[in-house]
């Protein structure tokens, strides 16, 4: 075989390969998902005032003091200000910003994903990490992956295996362990 | 001769065999991570960061340093073969790199890029070698009002110079600064931010966060999809670049270099705009610029050099100041505290062996990536076949199960899943978590010595300005800060004129 053929574009389908770099970026850009809305960026930028305004309220609770003899608020009553301040402008400023993602129906991937995770904190204590570790690796190959059965469920046993020989039989490390 | 001894040990402790293991260990992760699309060094560094208890260290930071530059070399690979960035540091490979492999000459590319990150790897280190103990020497009299100032600077360059949109990036330290102050307030000792909670009157650990909102989020982030599908190639041939490619790479080479070791000491800078701003100055430079894009040497071989060059000399900040110029070097400034060691000028004097033993690796690791990446690389393309779905599940429960073995407690595990939620939502509302982790972790050095100095100053916040080099760093923090705003007022004064779009690079972590 000549090393001509080693990378060449054989693969049917691949139209882009002579793209510029600028035309590559604007691809890139192109596939990236869509742009949150106004009311999305808006919403971040209330969450970071509320955080906000809520520190700035629990330090002065906490007391002020003076520069010389500051009480524990003073500090972060000065970085919840700053909070504050670069809240509003994003508020304000940041309406029509591009760079915060839409959550679109790929988004429920993360969600159920989150879900597992949470799910595996919940019942680690209670039944060890094998089966919930077992069932994550299964929901996130197949459903969330796309994997087919076969390999789903070969790699998600050879996955627990191996955790299972990594931290419990050789770390001998403390995690809940049903077996 | 004084100056080398200390050096000289420095090879003593790196020869030693764990540490060449953990070297090892390091610059294949590395070079795994780099190779795969989705997880980035720092991501990596963060979830790794439980492995690092149980050892030295030396060993451990030697072991972090590894994946962090290995990763540089990893990422050309899928740049050159699949025109899938690895790294955000390879992005511009992409251009002439895949360029080069339709041509046929994708060993080339590949040869040229390990090349040139050795020799950019191992010119940094040199440069390290002479310039850290100056800037250490320099930094030893710095007292609490010039670390005030420094870690100011430092925030603010690190938040202003990433990719995203700036406020939101201050935003993010804001936040990074309001956790760390959770817990017992060091002066008074009174509880802040607590809600009655007894674990988090000790305050966040970093470790968590960090695995959090850099490892879970980004798997989080990654799990909506972005895998673009590939095909990878069957086997790389011929990766020894001929003469003549050497020739026409070697200026790009010695530029990359030197740029990239200068761009590397920069807060904020990093191995991402040392690439970028090498492959612009190679096509400004070339007599034929319109051979860019259409697989030049160069512009593999620039961006490729000065990748690693940055890589290495962003270290400098971290061991001789105790500032991280970015987010991976504050995972290694986490990594060192979790150690009880902390950075900073005295590093140099009081554990020369650390700091040696660190920078040393460095020769050994480069010597080890050179090795893979030329007459091994064709294991790491077969590697590209691993698939993203079987991969994030893996990392998930490395994560999740790394977390419970630092503290043996299920606590540590939970706030690893809610800043996992922080991190994909900041992620994906387009606040960079950068900036937060660095900020948390310059948090309680910038409050005390704040507070130390006002004390000092009786109250009086002039006084910063009453100390050169502290009013310095003052004075290039209020410019840093007020500038772009001005830029962008006299820019939408005449705003008639089209901007000129470009590619737009996101740091991935």
């Amino acid at each position: 075989m000549s090393p001509v053929k080693e990378t060449s574009a054989e693969s049917p389908g691949e139209l882009l390969d002579d793209l510029t770099p600028e035309q590559l970026a604007a691809q890139w850009e192109e596939e990236k998902p869509p742009a949150a809305g106004p009311l999305a960026n808006a919403a971040a930028s209330l969450v970071v005032l509320g955080v906000g305004i809520g520190a700035v309220i629990l330090s002065i609770a906490m007391g002020l003091g003076t520069p010389d003899k500051p009480q524990p608020g003073l500090w972060p009553f000065i970085i919840s200000c700053v909070m504050v301040v670069l809240g509003l402008f994003q508020l304000i400023a940041g309406r029509h910003n591009r760079d915060a993602e839409a959550f679109t129906r790929m988004s429920t991937a993360p969600l159920t994903g989150l879900v597992t995770l949470a799910a595996m904190v919940a019942l680690m204590p209670l039944i060890g990490f094998e089966l919930p570790a077992l069932v994550l690796c299964v929901i996130w190959m197949r459903f969330l992956g796309g994997e087919t059965w076969r390999s789903t469920l070969v790699v998600s046993a050879a996955v627990v295996i191996a955790f299972y020989a990594i931290f419990v039989l050789a770390l001998n490390t403390s995690i809940p362990h049903l077996f | 001769m004084d100056f080398l001894n200390p050096v000289i040990n420095g090879f003593a402790v790196v020869l030693e065999p764990t540490n060449l293991l953990y070297c090892l260990i390091g610059v294949v992760i590395g070079m795994l991570i780099g190779v795969l699309p989705g997880l980035g060094p720092a991501a990596t560094i963060a979830i790794l960061l439980p492995l690092t208890y149980n050892v030295e260290p030396v060993t451990a930071i030697i072991m972090l340093a590894g994946i962090f530059y290995g990763a540089q070399y990893g990422g050309t690979i899928t740049s050159v073969l699949l025109r899938l960035p690895g790294e955000a540091s390879s992005v511009v490979t992409v251009f002439d790199g895949y360029q080069m492999a339709k041509q046929g000459r994708a060993g080339t590319a590949l040869g040229l890029a390990s090349i040139g990150s050795f020799i950019g790897g191992t010119a940094s280190i040199v440069g390290l070698t002479f310039l850290a103990p100056l800037v250490a020497s320099f930094a030893l009299d710095f007292g609490p009002p010039e670390y005030t100032a420094l870690a100011m600077l430092g925030i603010l360059l690190v938040a202003t110079i990433s990719s995203g949109s700036k406020a939101k990036a201050l935003i993010a330290a804001a936040l990074g600064l309001l956790l760390a102050t959770v817990g017992r307030d060091i002066f008074t000792g009174e509880s802040r931010f607590t809600f009655g909670s007894l674990p988090l009157a000790d305050g966040i650990d970093f470790v968590p966060i960090a695995m959090g909102i850099f490892g879970l989020g980004e798997i989080l982030y990654n799990l909506e999809e972005r895998h673009r599908a590939a095909k990878a190639p069957s086997k790389v041939t011929n990766v020894w670049p001929s003469r003549r490619d050497l020739k026409q790479a070697s200026g790009a080479i010695g530029r990359g270099s030197v740029l990239g070791f200068f761009l590397g000491i920069l807060p904020g800078g990093g191995a991402t705009i040392a690439s970028v701003a090498s492959y612009a100055m190679e096509k400004k430079r070339a007599k034929q610029p319109e051979r860019f894009g259409k697989g030049a040497p160069e512009g593999v071989a620039g961006p490729e050099t000065a990748n690693n060059a940055a890589a290495t000399s962003s270290f400098i900040p971290l061991l001789t100041l105790g500032i991280p110029a970015n987010a991976t070097m504050a995972l290694m400034f986490g990594a060192l505290l979790i150690q009880g060691v902390t950075p900073g000028p005295q590093l140099v004097e009081q554990n020369p062996e650390l700091f040696w033993g660190v920078v040393n690796s460095m020769y050994i690791g480069n010597i080890l990536l050179l090795i893979m990446s030329l007459p091994l690389v064709g294991i790491f393309v077969k590697i590209l076949r691993v698939r993203a779905a079987i991969l994030a599940p893996v990392t998930a429960l490395i994560t999740l199960l790394g977390a419970y073995t630092i503290n043996n407690s299920m606590f540590d595990v939970t706030l690893v899943v809610v800043f996992g939620i922080v991190g994909y939502l900041m992620k994906k509302f387009g606040f960079e978590p950068g900036p937060l982790v660095l900020a948390f972790v310059l948090g309680e050095l910038l409050e005390s010595s704040m507070r130390r100095s006002l004390l000092v100053f009786g109250g009086d916040p002039l006084g910063f300005f009453g100390r050169p080099i502290s009013a310095t760093l003052l004075l290039v923090f209020v410019l840093v800060a007020v500038l772009p705003i001005i830029r962008g007022a006299i820019s939408k004064r005449k705003s008639t004129a089209p901007t000129a779009v470009t590619p737009e690079i996101k740091e991935k972590v």
